[in-house]
Protein backbone atom coordinates (compact mmCIF):
# COMPACT_ATOMS: atom_id res chain seq x y z
CA UNK A 1 0.00 0.00 0.00
CA UNK A 2 1.14 3.60 -0.74
CA UNK A 3 2.24 5.86 1.98
CA UNK A 4 0.14 9.01 1.59
CA UNK A 5 3.67 10.55 1.79
CA UNK A 6 4.28 8.75 -1.98
CA UNK A 7 0.60 10.59 -3.09
CA UNK A 8 0.95 13.82 -2.12
CA UNK A 9 3.70 16.20 -3.02
CA UNK A 10 5.91 17.79 -1.04
CA UNK A 11 4.92 21.29 -2.62
CA UNK A 12 0.89 20.70 -1.57
CA UNK A 13 2.29 21.01 2.50
CA UNK A 14 4.67 23.72 1.94
CA UNK A 15 2.02 25.87 0.14
CA UNK A 16 -0.51 25.35 3.01
CA UNK A 17 2.33 25.94 5.56
CA UNK A 18 3.15 29.53 3.86
CA UNK A 19 -0.41 30.08 3.41
CA UNK A 20 -1.11 29.52 7.26
CA UNK A 21 2.57 31.66 7.89
CA UNK A 22 0.92 34.65 5.94
CA UNK A 23 -2.24 34.47 7.58
CA UNK A 24 -0.63 34.41 11.03
CA UNK A 25 1.80 37.75 9.72
CA UNK A 26 -0.87 39.46 8.93
CA UNK A 27 -2.99 38.84 12.32
CA UNK A 28 0.50 40.04 14.28
CA UNK A 29 0.96 43.34 12.47
CA UNK A 30 -2.89 44.26 12.46
CA UNK A 31 -4.45 43.08 15.71
CA UNK A 32 -4.27 45.59 18.46
CA UNK A 33 -5.43 42.88 21.31
CA UNK A 34 -2.66 40.99 22.69
CA UNK A 35 -4.06 37.38 23.15
CA UNK A 36 -4.51 37.91 19.57
CA UNK A 37 -1.42 38.73 18.41
CA UNK A 38 0.02 35.73 20.53
CA UNK A 39 -2.62 33.46 18.75
CA UNK A 40 -1.21 34.50 15.25
CA UNK A 41 2.28 34.04 16.66
CA UNK A 42 1.10 30.71 17.69
CA UNK A 43 -0.64 29.72 14.24
CA UNK A 44 3.14 31.05 12.57
CA UNK A 45 5.08 28.23 14.58
CA UNK A 46 2.76 26.28 13.66
CA UNK A 47 3.43 26.47 10.26
CA UNK A 48 6.76 26.48 11.01
CA UNK A 49 6.55 22.90 12.64
CA UNK A 50 4.80 21.70 9.59
CA UNK A 51 7.51 22.69 7.39
CA UNK A 52 9.99 21.04 9.04
CA UNK A 53 7.73 17.63 9.44
CA UNK A 54 7.37 17.97 5.82
CA UNK A 55 11.21 18.11 5.28
CA UNK A 56 12.24 15.73 7.55
CA UNK A 57 9.40 13.16 6.05
CA UNK A 58 10.21 13.94 2.19
CA UNK A 59 14.10 14.09 2.37
CA UNK A 60 15.72 12.00 5.58
CA UNK A 61 13.12 9.76 6.48
CA UNK A 62 15.26 6.97 8.30
CA UNK A 63 17.06 10.20 10.43
CA UNK A 64 13.40 11.90 11.18
CA UNK A 65 15.57 15.25 12.19
CA UNK A 66 12.00 17.72 11.47
CA UNK A 67 10.32 15.19 13.61
CA UNK A 68 12.69 16.17 15.96
CA UNK A 69 12.90 19.97 15.43
CA UNK A 70 8.88 20.21 15.13
CA UNK A 71 8.98 18.38 19.14
CA UNK A 72 11.07 21.06 20.50
CA UNK A 73 8.83 23.62 18.80
CA UNK A 74 6.19 22.81 20.45
CA UNK A 75 7.73 23.20 23.33
CA UNK A 76 9.61 26.54 22.67
CA UNK A 77 5.76 27.70 22.08
CA UNK A 78 4.60 26.10 24.84
CA UNK A 79 7.28 28.22 27.32
CA UNK A 80 6.83 31.12 24.90
CA UNK A 81 2.57 31.34 25.55
CA UNK A 82 3.30 30.79 29.37
CA UNK A 83 5.29 33.66 29.65
CA UNK A 84 3.54 35.53 27.26
CA UNK A 85 0.42 35.22 29.51
CA UNK A 86 1.70 36.22 32.47
CA UNK A 87 3.29 39.71 30.97
CA UNK A 88 -0.11 40.53 29.46
CA UNK A 89 -1.70 39.93 32.97
CA UNK A 90 0.80 41.82 34.29
CA UNK A 91 0.27 44.71 31.63
CA UNK A 92 -3.12 44.46 32.09
CA UNK A 93 -3.47 44.91 36.40
CA UNK A 94 -0.82 48.28 35.59
CA UNK A 95 -3.07 49.62 32.56
CA UNK A 96 -6.44 48.19 32.95
CA UNK A 97 -6.11 47.45 29.11
CA UNK A 98 -4.48 44.36 26.57
CA UNK A 99 -4.44 46.36 24.04
CA UNK A 100 -1.38 46.88 22.77
CA UNK A 101 -0.85 50.18 20.82
CA UNK A 102 -2.54 51.78 23.97
CA UNK A 103 0.90 50.86 26.08
CA UNK A 104 2.84 53.52 24.69
CA UNK A 105 4.64 55.01 27.78
CA UNK A 106 7.66 54.70 25.73
CA UNK A 107 7.05 55.44 22.57
CA UNK A 108 8.56 58.89 21.59
CA UNK B 1 -8.16 11.05 -6.54
CA UNK B 2 -6.91 8.81 -3.60
CA UNK B 3 -8.04 8.70 -0.32
CA UNK B 4 -5.16 10.48 1.56
CA UNK B 5 -5.09 13.62 -1.24
CA UNK B 6 -8.93 14.09 -0.17
CA UNK B 7 -8.16 13.90 3.84
CA UNK B 8 -5.22 16.05 2.53
CA UNK B 9 -6.98 19.05 1.00
CA UNK B 10 -9.99 18.73 3.25
CA UNK B 11 -7.28 19.32 6.30
CA UNK B 12 -5.88 22.39 3.94
CA UNK B 13 -8.79 23.72 3.31
CA UNK B 14 -10.15 24.01 6.58
CA UNK B 15 -6.72 25.00 8.39
CA UNK B 16 -6.73 28.38 6.05
CA UNK B 17 -9.99 28.98 6.60
CA UNK B 18 -9.72 28.88 10.69
CA UNK B 19 -6.55 30.63 10.16
CA UNK B 20 -8.28 33.22 8.55
CA UNK B 21 -11.21 33.05 10.91
CA UNK B 22 -8.61 33.56 13.87
CA UNK B 23 -7.24 36.92 12.22
CA UNK B 24 -10.50 38.14 11.50
CA UNK B 25 -13.25 36.81 14.04
CA UNK B 26 -15.44 39.97 15.57
CA UNK B 27 -15.51 38.16 18.82
CA UNK B 28 -12.21 36.74 20.07
CA UNK B 29 -13.09 33.97 22.13
CA UNK B 30 -14.76 32.77 18.46
CA UNK B 31 -10.87 33.08 17.02
CA UNK B 32 -9.76 30.99 19.79
CA UNK B 33 -11.79 28.37 18.98
CA UNK B 34 -10.77 28.68 15.37
CA UNK B 35 -6.82 28.41 16.73
CA UNK B 36 -7.98 25.36 18.02
CA UNK B 37 -9.69 24.40 14.76
CA UNK B 38 -6.65 24.63 12.55
CA UNK B 39 -4.45 23.40 15.40
CA UNK B 40 -6.59 20.04 14.94
CA UNK B 41 -5.66 20.13 11.03
CA UNK B 42 -2.29 20.74 11.79
CA UNK B 43 -2.43 17.62 13.70
CA UNK B 44 -3.83 15.47 11.00
CA UNK B 45 -1.34 16.67 8.29
CA UNK B 46 1.57 15.21 11.20
CA UNK B 47 -0.98 12.03 10.70
CA UNK B 48 -0.48 12.23 6.52
CA UNK B 49 3.17 12.30 7.24
CA UNK B 50 3.46 9.51 9.18
CA UNK B 51 4.39 11.07 12.30
CA UNK B 52 1.28 9.99 14.98
CA UNK B 53 3.74 10.68 17.87
CA UNK B 54 3.94 14.18 17.12
CA UNK B 55 0.16 14.42 16.04
CA UNK B 56 -0.53 13.25 19.46
CA UNK B 57 1.77 15.67 21.45
CA UNK B 58 0.20 18.68 19.11
CA UNK B 59 -3.48 17.96 20.13
CA UNK B 60 -2.61 17.04 24.09
CA UNK B 61 -0.02 20.52 24.09
CA UNK B 62 -1.62 23.07 21.43
CA UNK B 63 -4.81 22.05 20.81
CA UNK B 64 -4.90 21.20 24.80
CA UNK B 65 -3.25 22.95 26.49
CA UNK B 66 -2.18 26.21 24.58
CA UNK B 67 -5.74 26.69 23.72
CA UNK B 68 -6.41 26.88 27.34
CA UNK B 69 -4.49 29.07 28.77
CA UNK B 70 -5.49 31.44 25.79
CA UNK B 71 -9.20 31.04 26.62
CA UNK B 72 -7.64 32.17 30.47
CA UNK B 73 -5.94 34.97 28.96
CA UNK B 74 -9.04 36.45 27.48
CA UNK B 75 -11.09 36.06 30.55
CA UNK B 76 -8.73 37.63 33.31
CA UNK B 77 -8.21 40.63 30.72
CA UNK B 78 -11.93 41.88 30.21
CA UNK B 79 -12.69 44.69 31.65
CA UNK B 80 -16.30 45.67 33.43
CA UNK B 81 -18.37 45.67 30.74
CA UNK B 82 -17.58 42.15 28.98
CA UNK B 83 -14.93 40.20 26.37
CA UNK B 84 -11.90 42.36 25.16
CA UNK B 85 -13.22 43.70 21.79
CA UNK B 86 -11.32 42.54 18.68
CA UNK B 87 -9.77 45.03 16.28
CA UNK B 88 -7.53 45.99 13.59
CA UNK B 89 -5.43 48.96 14.11
CA UNK B 90 -4.76 51.69 11.84
CA UNK B 91 -2.37 50.14 10.27
CA UNK B 92 -3.98 47.29 8.84
CA UNK B 93 -3.97 47.92 5.13
CA UNK B 94 -0.10 47.96 5.57
CA UNK B 95 -0.36 44.49 7.47
CA UNK B 96 -1.86 43.39 4.11
CA UNK B 97 0.28 44.52 1.67
CA UNK B 98 3.15 43.54 4.19
CA UNK B 99 1.39 39.93 4.45
CA UNK B 100 0.33 39.56 0.94
CA UNK B 101 3.93 40.35 -0.34
CA UNK B 102 5.17 37.80 2.06
CA UNK B 103 2.70 35.41 0.87
CA UNK B 104 3.54 35.90 -2.78
CA UNK B 105 6.93 35.57 -2.21
CA UNK B 106 6.59 32.03 -0.36
CA UNK B 107 4.14 30.91 -2.82
CA UNK B 108 6.03 31.82 -5.60
CA UNK B 109 9.46 30.43 -4.15
CA UNK B 110 7.65 27.07 -3.32
CA UNK B 111 6.01 26.73 -7.20
CA UNK B 112 9.30 27.93 -9.22
CA UNK B 113 11.62 25.34 -7.00
CA UNK B 114 12.85 21.46 -7.27
CA UNK B 115 11.66 19.84 -4.41
CA UNK B 116 13.47 16.31 -3.85
CA UNK B 117 9.86 13.80 -4.53
CA UNK B 118 11.36 10.55 -4.26
CA UNK B 119 10.46 9.80 -0.26
CA UNK B 120 11.99 6.34 -0.50
CA UNK B 121 11.03 4.18 1.82
CA UNK B 122 8.54 5.86 4.37
CA UNK B 123 8.07 4.13 7.52
CA UNK B 124 5.60 4.97 10.23
CA UNK B 125 8.13 6.07 13.38
CA UNK B 126 7.59 4.07 16.20
CA UNK B 127 7.94 5.11 19.57
CA UNK B 128 10.60 3.18 20.94
CA UNK B 129 12.82 4.36 17.73
CA UNK B 130 12.24 8.01 19.43
CA UNK B 131 12.15 7.95 22.19
CA UNK B 132 15.93 5.76 21.68
CA UNK B 133 16.75 9.15 19.32
CA UNK B 134 15.46 11.89 21.71
CA UNK B 135 17.36 10.51 24.91
CA UNK B 136 20.58 9.33 22.98
CA UNK B 137 21.51 11.41 19.80
CA UNK B 138 19.22 14.63 20.88
CA UNK B 139 19.83 14.28 24.82
CA UNK B 140 21.57 17.71 25.31
CA UNK B 141 18.66 20.00 23.24
CA UNK B 142 16.45 18.27 25.54
CA UNK B 143 18.10 18.92 28.74
CA UNK B 144 18.32 22.25 27.30
CA UNK B 145 14.81 22.87 26.57
CA UNK B 146 13.37 21.32 30.02
CA UNK B 147 15.59 24.02 31.43
CA UNK B 148 13.64 26.12 29.26
CA UNK B 149 10.81 25.40 30.19
CA UNK B 150 11.83 25.37 34.10
CA UNK B 151 12.73 29.40 33.84
CA UNK B 152 9.53 30.14 31.40
CA UNK B 153 7.23 28.56 34.24
CA UNK B 154 9.34 29.96 37.55
CA UNK B 155 9.66 33.78 35.47
CA UNK B 156 6.02 33.19 34.29
CA UNK B 157 4.79 33.36 38.32
CA UNK B 158 7.32 35.97 39.26
CA UNK B 159 5.85 38.27 36.59
CA UNK B 160 2.60 37.50 37.09
CA UNK B 161 2.22 37.44 40.85
CA UNK B 162 -0.05 39.86 42.63
CA UNK B 163 2.47 41.37 45.55
CA UNK B 164 0.69 41.86 48.94
CA UNK B 165 1.09 45.54 49.80
CA UNK B 166 3.83 46.43 53.01
CA UNK B 167 1.73 46.33 56.22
Amino acid sequence: METAVEQIPLESFLFVSAVLFSVGAYGVLSRRNAVQILMSVELMLNAVAVNFVAFGAYTDPELFRGLIFAIFVIIVAAAEVGLALGIILRVFRNRQTANVDEVDTLRW
Amino acid sequence: MTIAEIVFYLLALVAIVGAIGVVTAPNIVHGAMFLILTLFCTAGFYILLSSEFLALTQVLVYAGAVAIIVLFGLMLTRSGDGLPVAGAGAQWPLAVVAAGTLMVTLLTAVLDSDWPNDAGEVTLVSINTLAGALFRDWLLPFEVVSLVLLVALVGAIVIAHQEEPEA
